[in-house]
């Protein structure tokens, strides 16, 4: 039988700027849409400092709590709801999207999938968006519940305004986030 | 500390002590120093193992309304032709039990002829070919195939040492099935004489899995008189819980 090995990951390096982003990558909805949030943040190093060259991807459920199927995520009708997004960091190291905020998916605590690529990173590196804003469901959700409480925080976005949320991300250093593996 | 930029000679004795570091599933390692950049890029807490629930069991669905075909020829994105050496890059993608993804987005980005990109922060002094930007998409078939036209990427010099320069590569960013196969990744060219002293292509250790990054010259599939052909398949495999599901499907 021949083994199908994965094909190692390489950095997305420094030059993916012009390929990569596309117009309204990261607006999952129009912003008036009644139901748009902002998830935003900042990605920083273990120096504490913004990188001004990482591509943060979300994925994530529709408001009800369904994973959508819908083709369109590169060229957005602005009705269709297609669950992925992606935005460049800017100067400063920030990131912005414009989404719903998701539905629990079978009754469990909701959250965003957030995926970091950067120059630096030779493999990309997954962590979870939950909300601050759903203590029950968060108190249920088995993979919170596992992390120790003082790293916890790193998996939960903050309301730091309406409609906003804040969901910073360390590589590494003082609050280095949760990163997840999959496999 | 001192301000003399490091030298090759340094870089490839820390190459040669993280050659062969074992790692699971064939990776690259985050923490890979002979990569500076790496340095303070990476987590120094293990990653947390967690089952993927449906979120990350399922990934956008890409298709015919996203990309246009022509989007996979990169030498017809401009009036003229551009310069350098024509190619087509074929093959297939697959998931871990060599099942075909299909349907699904693959994009990629590279160098021109003469190792420049169209990037602003791309400072190299080679020039820019107005024919030529270096970006293309393209679904792939039922059979998880895809077929991309476009100019073979020169090496290019960067600042990780004194005298550092890329192989030549093109950058894939490809989706499986589910999200957790999510990939980017750079293809290569068989033969390159920089291969040994790159630490990007170094970082993964496991020198079977470095040359799964290689792609292969297939003399039947280049075009008379018009471009050489490189195959290059690329296995996603995602989480092993889903690849068990999926081998019991089989049964």
């Amino acid at each position: 039988m021949t083994e199908f090995l994965q094909t190692p990951s390489q950095t997305i390096g420094p030059f993916f700027g012009f390929a990569l982003p596309y117009e309204g990558g990261p607006e999952l909805v129009p912003g008036h849409n009644p139901l748009a949030i902002r998830l935003h943040g900042t990605v920083f190093d273990g120096a504490g400092a913004p990188i001004p060259d990482a591509l943060v991807e979300i994925w994530q459920a529709d408001e009800r709590g369904i994973l959508p199927e819908a083709q369109g995520s590169l060229a957005r009708d602005r009705y269709t709801f297609t669950g992925f997004g992606r935005d460049a960091t800017t100067l400063a190291g920030d990131y912005n999207f414009t989404t719903v905020k998701p539905g629990p998916v079978d009754g469990k605590a909701p959250y965003v999938l957030v995926t970091v690529f950067a120059r630096g990173l030779t493999h990309h590196l997954f962590t979870r968006a939950y909300f601050d804003d759903e203590p029950d469901l968060n108190a249920a959700d088995s993979l919170l519940a596992s992390i120790p409480s003082d790293r916890r925080a790193t998996l939960v976005a903050v309301t730091d305004a309406e409609g906003s949320y804040r969901f910073d991300v360390h590589l590494q250093g003082d609050g280095e986030t949760v990163f997840l593996d999959f496999s | 500390m001192t301000d003399q930029p490091e030298t090759q000679a340094t870089i490839s004795a820390e190459i040669a002590q993280l050659e062969n570091t074992r790692t699971e599933s064939g990776h690259p390692l985050r923490d890979y120093p002979p990569y500076r950049s790496s340095v303070l890029r990476h987590p120094t807490h293990k990653l947390v193992r967690v089952d993927p629930e449906e979120v990350e069991r399922t990934s956008p669905a890409f298709g015919h309304t996203d990309v246009n075909v022509l989007e996979s020829d990169l030498t017809i994105q401009h009036s003229g032709e551009p310069l350098g050496e024509r190619i087509t890059v074929f093959g297939k993608v697959l998931d871990g039990d060599g099942r075909p993804v299909r349907h699904q987005l693959v994009e990629v980005w590279q160098a021109n002829a003469a190792g420049r990109y169209v990037h602003k922060r791309d400072q190299h002094p080679a020039p820019l070919d107005p024919n030529f930007t270096g970006v293309g998409r393209v679904i792939t078939g039922d059979d998880g195939s895809y077929r991309l036209t476009t100019i073979k990427p020169g090496p290019y010099p960067w600042r990780n040492h004194l005298n550092a320069w890329r192989p030549a590569h093109i950058h894939f960013s490809l989706f499986g099935t589910e999200f957790t196969q999510r990939l980017i990744t750079q293809m290569y060219f068989p033969g390159d004489p920089l291969f040994a002293l790159d630490p990007i292509y170094q970082s993964v250790t496991d020198p079977a899995a470095r040359a799964r990054l290689i792609s292969e010259y297939v003399h039947e599939e280049s075009t008379p008189e018009f471009s050489l052909a490189y195959r290059w398949n690329i296995v996603l495999t995602g989480s092993k819980s889903t690849w068990m599901e999926s081998e019991h499907d089989h049964d």
